[in-house]
């Protein structure tokens, strides 16, 4: 086919392109994501038995929170890195930040408690199943997101494929908090922080070859 | 671009054409098989096409285009891994516009001229460069030719020793 041709078949009968694109395809894979993983956490695991005073204490906010900061960093990295050429800019540093107040604060409480806690707030009762939790909740919402960006233009394949593991492994995090009973900063530091990790390596590795286009 | 995305037909095919121009010469020059270029070319334009919706109408156009050229021949690199080193290891991909060679080899002979002597520099920027005959050269300097044709051997002659220390 000429070149020529190919133009003239390209911009013939040319529909508007949409706006926000970018951002509202993300958005629903990411809304798509979260309904399912909810769901599986709500019949796997199920929500947590002390929600109501749960909700009393700083610690069940606390944990929402970072999960929601990461989350919404990571989706105004990937908003930019979905894009040919996109560069991270502040929100590779911002996405940062959470991380670092949440090991501040779990400083913070271990060095505060006495010495024969420390074991507990750092193991609590379920740091053999939390991080891989995490992974598993965060599973459909990564796949939606990579599938979502396939159909964008990122040209950083690693960086986007990072980015969309981090904020899998946030939203994730997010919703396991609803069903996990841990309420020690160090725990929620190492355990929270290595499932969210733990997705990003993968995006990192799977983004190479997933999100060529 | 801004138009194209907001369905103007005409405006889009204006800008596909001008940017075939310059990907094509793009890619012909990191590819150096018009064959190939042109499949590139095509293909790029397929991509900026289906995923136009990705531009950001408050960036540099120009930034995108280029991100999706580079990208493409990058993709292109990794599928025919083979040639991938070809191209990069010939330094003419990389600096192969005329315009830089000439440019860069007047640099080197003004830098060369400046170790010589004034006089020895002008007879020589005049017979060398600037085409004046031994004759019209002796007589704008008030020298016989037989001077000039040894100031500028010497000259000469002590620039290809020093080119040579150089190397």
């Amino acid at each position: 086919m000429k070149t020529d041709d190919l133009i003239s078949a390209l911009s013939t009968d040319l529909e508007p392109a949409p706006k926000h694109a970018v951002g509202l395809r993300l958005l629903l894979a990411l809304t798509i994501g979260i309904a399912v993983s909810f769901v599986a956490m709500w019949q796997w695991l199920g929500p947590r038995p002390d929600m109501v005073p749960a909700m009393a204490t700083t610690m069940f906010w606390m944990k929402l929170a970072y999960a929601l900061s990461i989350a919404a960093f990571g989706f105004g990295l990937i908003d930019r890195l979905a894009r040919p050429g996109g560069q991270g800019g502040v929100w590779r540093t911002l996405l940062f930040l959470p991380l670092l107040f949440m090991i501040a604060m779990a400083l913070y409480r271990y060095v505060q408690a006495p010495p024969e806690r420390h074991v507990a707030m750092l193991l609590g009762n379920s740091w053999t199943v939390c991080a891989r939790n995490i992974v598993l909740l965060s599973l459909p919402v990564f796949a939606a997101l990579f599938w979502s960006l396939r159909d964008l233009a990122p040209t950083r394949l690693t960086a986007a494929g990072a980015t969309a593991g981090v904020l899998a492994g946030a939203v994730g995090t997010f919703i396991y908090a609803f069903h996990c009973t841990e309420s020690a900063a160090p725990f929620v530091a190492i355990w929270y922080t290595l499932g969210m990790a733990a997705m990003g390596v993968l995006g990192a590795v799977l983004g190479r070859f997933l999100l060529r286009w | 671009m801004v138009r194209s995305l907001a369905g103007d037909g005409a405006a889009y095919a204006a800008l596909l054409r001008r940017l075939q121009t310059h990907l094509r010469a793009y890619y012909l020059r990191r590819l150096g098989r018009p064959a190939d270029a042109e499949d590139l070319l095509q293909e790029t334009l397929i991509a900026m096409h289906t995923r136009r919706a990705t531009y950001d109408p408050s960036r540099p156009f120009t930034a995108w285009v280029h991100a999706i050229a580079r990208y493409k021949l990058i993709d292109y690199f990794r599928r025919t891994r083979r040639q991938a080193e070809e191209p990069l290891d010939d330094p003419d991909i990389l600096f192969g516009s005329e315009d830089a060679d000439a440019a860069e080899a007047h640099l080197d002979v003004e830098r060369l001229l400046h170790r010589l002597p004034a006089k020895t520099r002008k007879l020589i920027r005049d017979v060398k460069i600037d085409g004046l005959s031994t004759a019209e050269a002796a007589a704008k300097h008030g020298l016989s030719e037989s001077a000039v044709k040894v100031n500028v051997h010497r000259g000469l002659k002590s620039l290809a020793g020093q080119v040579g220390d150089d190397t």
